[in-house]
């Protein structure tokens, strides 16, 4: 696929089937938020680059074999190690061992019945203020890289550009 | 015939990680063999998903609900996963955002977005 | 732009609604699904919306670039604020207990504070990001 509008327009679409099975898990917060950024913003945000840079692909002048080649490694190393881990849904799994903790605590502690909400901004604060801060910083990168037209950037001839 | 079931069974308890594993691979397969820094961008994100949904499926429980207290349910799925990947996605957005701001300033810069013109042309200049 | 005219009435119908979601998925993200990131990605998407069909300086009167731009660090500043009074208040860096008379009540202000901290960082990033991108004319 040459087109890269294309190409932005199926990433929409996966990420809106992506919402959908990440509601199937039991993660309506998770998929709320892939439906809303996912799907809405990061599509706009990618055509809004192609707008500023160019629509088509150049056709590939490299093989695809090395790249086949690392991909398949990859995934057999990966496949190697699905069987050593706990089966997909077990509520013995260590993974899940925690949840019926925070579950219990979460009303007696924050009132909060949405144990999602509570562990986001309570129980996990600090974790959070460091992803807001995250956001952000990229806000701010994403202003310097693009807030200056690129006119006035000539005008004052190549420093800092 | 019943090692060929547990063999079976074995490899289904496990489907929603094969499922990851392709995206994944997928993902990884886009960033190598694809030039355009765009569609780069798209692989990255493709991987990214792959993440979020290693992370959901390991939280889920068989039986469970969503994890908002309810006096009707009891199971629930954990909620640790939902909190790391809903602000996982976020931020993939943001820093996707970062990458693309640096892809038009790359295209101002040089006059494309493909990697191997980029090479070719910064192999010129030298 | 005399074409559009099904996407204009379809935008100003939609839009209120959009961002009354937004401000319901903010305020119950506590009872149900939903919470800061998720508001913000709404309001942010709505006011994206509004951009797209009526343009960019009509969005820009809305909602100017230098609101979006003091709002983006307001969010990070009020978050990191109610960690400090949380110190400051006896406990511990972004411990709520102490926020009110009893400490379910202070982790409620605490979350409430926390979330309405990130609603404005993401939903003011969001559309400092569309501005950025569409306000840049093409080099060629």
């Amino acid at each position: 696929m040459r087109n890269l509008f294309a190409v932005a327009v199926l990433s929409s679409i996966y990420s809106f089937m992506m919402a959908s099975v990440v509601l199937v898990l039991d993660a309506p917060d998770v998929a709320l938020t892939e439906a809303a950024v996912g799907a809405g913003v990061g599509t706009v945000l990618i055509v809004g680059a192609l707008y500023l840079t160019k629509t088509d692909e150049s056709p590939p002048i490299h093989g695809m074999f090395l790249p086949l080649v690392v991909a398949a490694g990859t995934a057999a190393a990966l496949l190697f190690g699905v069987s050593d881990t706990p089966p997909f849904g077990d509520p013995s799994n260590p993974v899940t061992a925690l949840g019926p903790d925070y579950i219990a605590r979460s009303i007696p502690e924050t009132g909060i019945p949405n144990v999602v909400s509570s562990v986001l901004a309570s129980y996990r604060g600090f974790d959070t203020l460091g992803e807001t801060v995250v956001i952000f910083t990229a806000g701010i990168a994403v202003l310097m890289l693009l807030k200056r037209s690129p006119a006035r950037r000539r005008g004052d001839g190549d420093k800092g550009g | 015939m019943s090692d060929l079931v547990a063999a079976a069974s074995g490899f289904l308890d496990h489907y929603n990680q094969y499922i990851t594993i392709f995206l994944m691979v997928s993902g990884l397969y886009i960033v190598i063999a694809r030039g355009n820094m765009v569609k780069k961008l798209v692989g990255l994100s493709l991987f990214q998903s792959s993440v979020y949904l290693l992370y959901i499926s390991a939280g889920k429980v068989h039986g469970g609900t969503a994890p908002i207290i309810d006096p009707g349910f009891t199971v629930y799925s954990h909620p640790l996963p939902h909190v790391l990947i809903l602000t996982a996605i976020v931020v993939g957005i943001a820093t996707l955002a970062l990458g693309l701001a640096l892809v038009v300033r790359i295209n101002e810069a040089y006059g494309s977005i493909e990697e191997d013109e980029i090479f070719e042309r910064d192999r010129d200049d030298k | 732009m005399r074409l559009d005219l099904i996407l204009r009435v379809a935008t100003k119908l939609i839009l209120p609604f959009m961002l009354l979601f937004a401000v319901y998925v903010q305020l119950h993200g506590d009872y149900g699904a939903g919470g800061g990131f998720q508001a913000g990605a709404i309001a942010g998407a709505g006011i994206i919306l509004y951009a797209l069909v009526f343009g960019l300086a009509a969005a820009r009167r809305i909602v100017p670039p230098a609101l979006v731009e003091t709002l983006v660090p307001l969010g990070v500043f009020i978050y990191a604020a109610v960690g400090v009074a949380g110190w400051l208040t006896g406990g511990n860096y972004l411990e709520y207990n102490h926020l009110a008379h009893d400490p379910v009540h202070g982790q409620e202000w605490g979350v409430f504070l926390v979330e309405l901290g990130v609603f404005i960082t993401v939903s003011a990033t969001m559309v400092a990001i569309f501005y950025a991108f569409t306000g840049r004319g093409r080099s060629r």
